[in-house]
């Protein structure tokens, strides 16, 4: 099967073709947002890192940033600076300029906002003229990126959701290509199973790591997440243990072979199944997803939630019939109650990854037409001074 | 019809099945084990997204849902049994309802 896509010099192929504006500060936050506000065809990447933060984080938010910079639906990049931030610009502008994109820079404290935005607003204006020149052209589904995701979840989410999101996966690794999936802190109880799972025994204690370093950073806050699960909640919706509900949630990453495991900001390098070590809150998470350099996301839902990403398509599929109903313009699909085995688990995963190809060759996601989707986060760790 | 399923059996090892909607007690409950039809007769009503057993599963014994035990049965569970949290204990962490994330 294929897809229509836009193909990128560094090899990679992405299914929409925006001019990122991407935010290097949270005090650049505002210039970017009205440069994407202005110039159709760009997209902004705002978030609050960047300052005031300790060494290791510091990493994690220029690595992320140079790896959104390089997300394969970005065919050029504007970066909109402060100045003095403790993000490594420098770096930002190298690695996304060495992955063959036109990246340029506007500085605010050179002579002020609205220089920079002046300066920013032509510069996106000539991007956006170069990347329109840009034709999609037919690629084999094997080049396809797909990350996956739950939230708001309910009993419908492990029963059928997640098993047919799951399914898609299988056959999206089956075809060659690549399947994204992360959320570390719902392995927790089910992360031996999963762990049987990795390639080698170096990737299956690498899970194993990340499970524990997750689990003591909740510890060192005073949290319990293996105490506390199943919660009350759980437990009355019908789910007994924290292996049952863990297996439910892993259950969207389908039943493939883990080639690796890459921290959070990281791309992923390679075909097959991966994960990514993320929280599980959407914001953080979707951006763990564009950073890892997938395209399209695949976002399994109970209650129905209405997030999607400033320039990813993030298309939502539920088992709850009455969410479905109630959300029509945030969920983009409904499966069935009995998606999640047998027959109906390979025929929902196929219809489900129809619209994957749909999406990925142009599409709009609920999320993309409603516009929803334009305050991503970036995970950091330590403590902001 | 597949919609017309009452409980789901979601991967041909398990030996529980899960209620798509709520069951009576007494009631005959018919099943596709991995395309192999199974009826099985409940001992006790269960609620929507709950589970019992297919088969009996000795004290000890693993309960196998997703094709991988999610515990161990505390205590002997019959065919028709609701399984939960009052006949299985997990492998793994304890089950309650202090701490954890909201």
């Amino acid at each position: 099967m294929s897809f229509l896509g836009y193909p990128r010099s560094d090899g990679s192929v992405g299914v929409r073709n925006y001019v990122g504006v991407i935010s290097t500060v949270g005090c650049a936050n505002d210039v970017a947002h009205w440069i994407a506000q202005q110039i159709k065809g760009t997209a902004p990447f705002l978030h609050q890192a960047g300052c005031g933060q300790l060494l290791p984080d510091l990493e994690i938010v220029t690595r992320t940033l140079a790896s959104i910079g390089q997300n394969p639906n970005l065919a050029g990049v504007l970066l909109v600076s402060l100045g003095c931030e403790s993000t490594d610009v420098d770096r930002v502008e190298q690695e996304i300029a060495a992955s063959g994109r036109a990246v340029k820079r506007v500085v605010i404290q050179k002579a002020g906002a609205t220089v920079a935005l002046k300066e920013g607003l032509l510069i996106a204006q000539a991007l956006v003229s170069e990347a329109s020149q840009i034709r999609q052209q037919e690629f084999d589904d094997s080049r396809l990126v797909v990350g996956v995701k739950c939230g708001g979840s309910d009993t419908t989410s492990g029963l059928a959701s997640n098993p047919a999101v799951g399914a898609v996966c299988d056959i999206v690794v089956d075809g060659g290509g690549t399947c994204i999936f992360g959320e570390t802190t719902e392995f927790l109880g089910a992360e031996h199973i999963l762990a049987r799972r990795a390639v080698n025994q170096k990737v299956a204690d690498k899970l194993l790591k990340i499970v524990d370093d997750m689990e003591k950073r909740v510890r060192a806050s005073g949290g319990d997440m293996r105490g506390g699960n199943p919660s009350a909640g759980n437990i009355a919706g019908g789910l007994t243990t924290i292996e049952e509900k863990s297996l439910g949630a892993i259950a969207k990453g389908g039943t493939r072979t883990i080639q690796d495991v890459y921290n959070y900001g990281e791309r992923v390098k390679g075909k097959g199944l991966f994960i990514v070590d993320s929280p599980g809150r959407e914001p953080e998470f979707l951006t763990a997803l564009a950073a890892a350099g997938a395209p399209v996301a695949l976002f399994s839902t109970g209650l129905g939630v209405p997030q999607g990403f400033p320039f990813m398509p993030v298309i939502k599929v539920t088992g709850n019939p009455v969410t479905f109903q109630r959300l029509p313009d945030h969920i983009d699909m409904l499966v069935e109650m009995t998606a999640g085995k047998g027959s109906g688990l390979k025929s929902s995963g196929e219809r489900i990854y129809q619209e994957v190809l749909a999406v990925a060759s142009g599409k709009q996601t609920k999320a993309e037409i409603l516009g929803y989707g334009n305050f991503p986060g970036l995970y950091t760790l330590g403590p902001i001074v | 019809m597949e919609s017309k399923e009452k409980a789901i059996v979601l991967n041909e090892k398990d030996n529980v099945a899960t209620a798509l909607v709520e069951l009576e007690a007494g009631s005959s409950v018919e099943l596709d084990v991995g395309g192999k039809p199974l009826t099985v007769k409940l001992t006790s009503r269960i609620p929507f997204g709950h589970k019992f057993s297919l088969a009996r599963i000795e004290a000890g014994a693993p309960v196998i849902k997703y094709g991988e035990a999610i515990g161990n049965a505390s205590a002997a569970i019959n065919a028709g049994d609701y399984v939960h949290v009052h006949n299985v204990m997990g492998a793994r962490g304890s089950t309650g309802t202090e701490g954890g994330a909201r």
